[in-house]
């Protein structure tokens, strides 16, 4: 709307310092972009420029667009909810999802047919592998866990979310990170360490963007209206703390040069080994366990329109998870030159953590008790109960896995690879879907998703895509763990390595199409997200949009 | 490293025993001491009654 009058107004002393800093850096960036001998790192100095640049024109913008200052905290006895930040997560969730989906895809043909590594380097799978698992992990599980926090916190504290800058510089430099982490994963930059790939400069820059995520969401909370803070925020709470602990303590590295990318961490040896897979588990942990938890505990019993099935069992749940899976990482070094008593302590913690683990899903699955019939007339809940489905199966497998006599035949397989992906497409993804379902028509005010039809075929296609794509790989890791340990009766190794990748192919390519599958379903979520924000009929403001079952026709 | 090994085996199993039953005893008492009864109940309705 625009103001009348002389529409330009004064900047705020926040903006006037975003500005100034955004010029030092573009010059600092500039400097080191001339200097360098690295053209990858050039090219991220100019990406940076760009970005600061970009602030510049952003915040200035904001004087024009004749908004008055401060933004009211509430209009007519109501929060004033800042969702402009939370639908820009959203779009870019949805976007990094399909990307990731699809280098995953292109990845497992690679593995099925190697010939489509083209010889490019910056196409190898050796680089495409981390460009996946950081775009599917960090960049969409990211933006909805950054998107639905923000969301949840205000709502269930009915209050505007804290700050007027920060939130946006949450978002967007977040999204920022991500486009230097996996521009330089193809350029060939990178720490080397599972999930913490990024060089020293990105890393610094995720711990600024973190710390202020941090205090944005507390600040939210201290200013709260209801005096008990819900449990989903406890979970977003733990996640963003302890990542903020594991990125510091797993990337505490010494840069070669300023204008070098190469950096040095100040572990060593089996120590560098620990710290690595302390942060990897705990990666899989709180980002993609408490996190998800805490979009379990606000969307499935929104959606349902029933409370948690327990809260006293969240509470517990909530605090044996936080403080049995900080334990649990020494599980991914078992035989190596870990000592024995720190690989024995990891499975045991491993083990104990499999009761708050279904502690949590009973708790999400039996928040339909009384109303089971919402799965058969409601895909967007059939979507997160069965991500409570598989939640469970993967936390089953997973300290199974964890013990050391099964860990012997099942590391360094690809059973390791088929049960991270019934945790993430089962679990993550699933549990995403049906909160992205559930936030687009809230956020853009309307009634319900253009067809629950599509949610449907997108629900089957992907679960289809999913069961081809964990069986072939259970299959395919017992029979690659069992070849590599098969002895002939004079005491040789009966196959050669080769064999057993040559063994592989059939699973490879059930694999790549479990993953098309699943792809085609995030298509048609995006088609329908798409449509739902473009034709949908504006709600009557009065009703909330949990779904109402006579709305089903598509 | 066979006495290192010992005294943190024996610290885990005794003081890291009590401090992880100790915890637990005190989340299971927190969650269902009576007193905080209606208040959890309130909680849990909390994402239902927003504006």
């Amino acid at each position: 709307m625009a103001a009348t009058g002389y529409p330009v107004r004064r900047l705020t002393a926040g903006e006037l310092l975003g500005i100034g800093l955004s010029m030092i850096a573009a010059i600092g960036l500039l400097l080191i972009a001339s200097l360098t001998d690295s053209g990858a790192y050039a090219f991220h100095a100019v990406v940076g420029i760009l970005a600061a640049l970009g602030t510049v024109l952003f915040i200035g913008n904001r004087s024009f667009d004749g908004r008055t200052l401060p933004v009211p905290q509430e209009i007519d006895g109501k929060p004033n909810y800042n969702m402009a930040p939370v639908k820009f997560a959203t779009v870019a969730a949805m976007f990094w999802g399909i990307a990731g989906f699809t280098v995953g895809l292109i990845i497992a043909l690679q593995l099925a047919f190697p010939a489509l590594n083209f010889d490019l380097p910056w196409i190898s799978f050796g680089r495409m592998r981390p460009l996946h698992t950081s775009a599917v992990i960090f960049a969409f599980g990211g933006n909805v866990l950054l998107g639905t926090s923000f969301y949840v916190v205000q709502r269930t504290s009915r209050a505007r979310l804290a700050g007027d800058l920060s939130p946006w510089f949450v978002i967007l430099g977040y999204n920022l990170f991500i486009v230097i982490a996996g521009t330089g994963y193809l350029l060939g930059i990178t720490q080397g360490k599972e999930y913490a790939e990024p060089e020293w400069y990105a890393d610094l820059w995720l711990t600024v963007v973190w710390v202020v995520y941090l205090l944005v969401f507390v600040a939210t909370l201290a200013k709260r209206k209801e005096p008990h803070i819900y449990v989903a925020n406890w979970f977003y709470l733990g996640f963003i703390l302890t990542i903020a602990v594991l990125h510091l303590g797993n990337n505490l590295t010494i840069p070669a040069s300023l204008l070098s990318p190469k950096s040095y961490i100040v572990w060593s040896g089996v120590q560098d080994a620990m710290f690595q897979w302390w942060y990897g588990h705990n990666a899989v942990g709180f980002f993609l366990t408490a996190g998800f938890l805490a979009i379990m505990y606000y969307f499935v019993p929104k959606r349902a329109n029933r409370p948690i099935y327990s809260y006293r069992l969240s509470i517990i749940h909530f605090w044996a998870l936080i403080f049995l899976y900080i334990w649990a990482g020494p599980h991914h070094l078992h035989y190596t030159a870990l000592p024995d008593w720190a690989q024995t302590l990891g499975m045991t913690f491993s083990i104990m953590l499999w009761m708050p683990s279904w502690g949590g899903m009973i708790n999400g699955i039996m928040t339909l008790s009384g109303a089971w019939d919402k799965l058969r007339t409601d895909p967007v809940l059939r979507m997160m109960v069965v991500s409570l489905a598989f939640y469970g199966m993967s936390t089953f497998e997973g300290p199974l896995m964890s013990i050391k006599a099964v860990n012997g035949l099942s590391h360094y397989t690809d059973w390791t690879v088929g049960h991270v992906h019934s945790g993430a497409l089962g679990w993550v993804a699933y549990v995403s879907f049906g909160a992205i379902y559930c936030l687009v028509p809230w956020l853009w005010n309307r009634r319900e998703l253009y067809s629950l039809k599509l949610v449907n075929w997108h629900f089957w296609i992907s679960t289809l895509g999913i069961v081809l794509y964990i069986s072939a790989m259970w299959v395919a890791g017992i029979m690659q763990g069992l070849m590599w340990r098969a002895y002939t009766s004079l005491g040789f190794l009966e196959y050669s390595f080769i064999e057993t990748v040559a063994a592989m192919h059939p699973y490879y390519v059930i694999r790549a199409l479990g993953g098309a599958l699943f792809l085609v379903g995030a298509l048609i979520m995006a088609f329908n997200l798409w449509m739902t924000v473009r034709t949908g009929a504006a709600e009557a403001s009065e009703q909330d949009s949990a779904l109402q079952p006579q709305l089903a026709a598509a | 490293m066979e006495t290192t090994y010992h005294v943190l085996a024996r610290f885990a199993q005794s003081a890291g025993l009590l401090y992880f039953v100790g915890i637990f005893l005190g989340v299971c008492a927190y969650a269902f001491w009576p007193k905080n009864r209606s208040r959890f109940e309130k909680a849990a309705l909390q994402p239902l009654q927003e504006d």
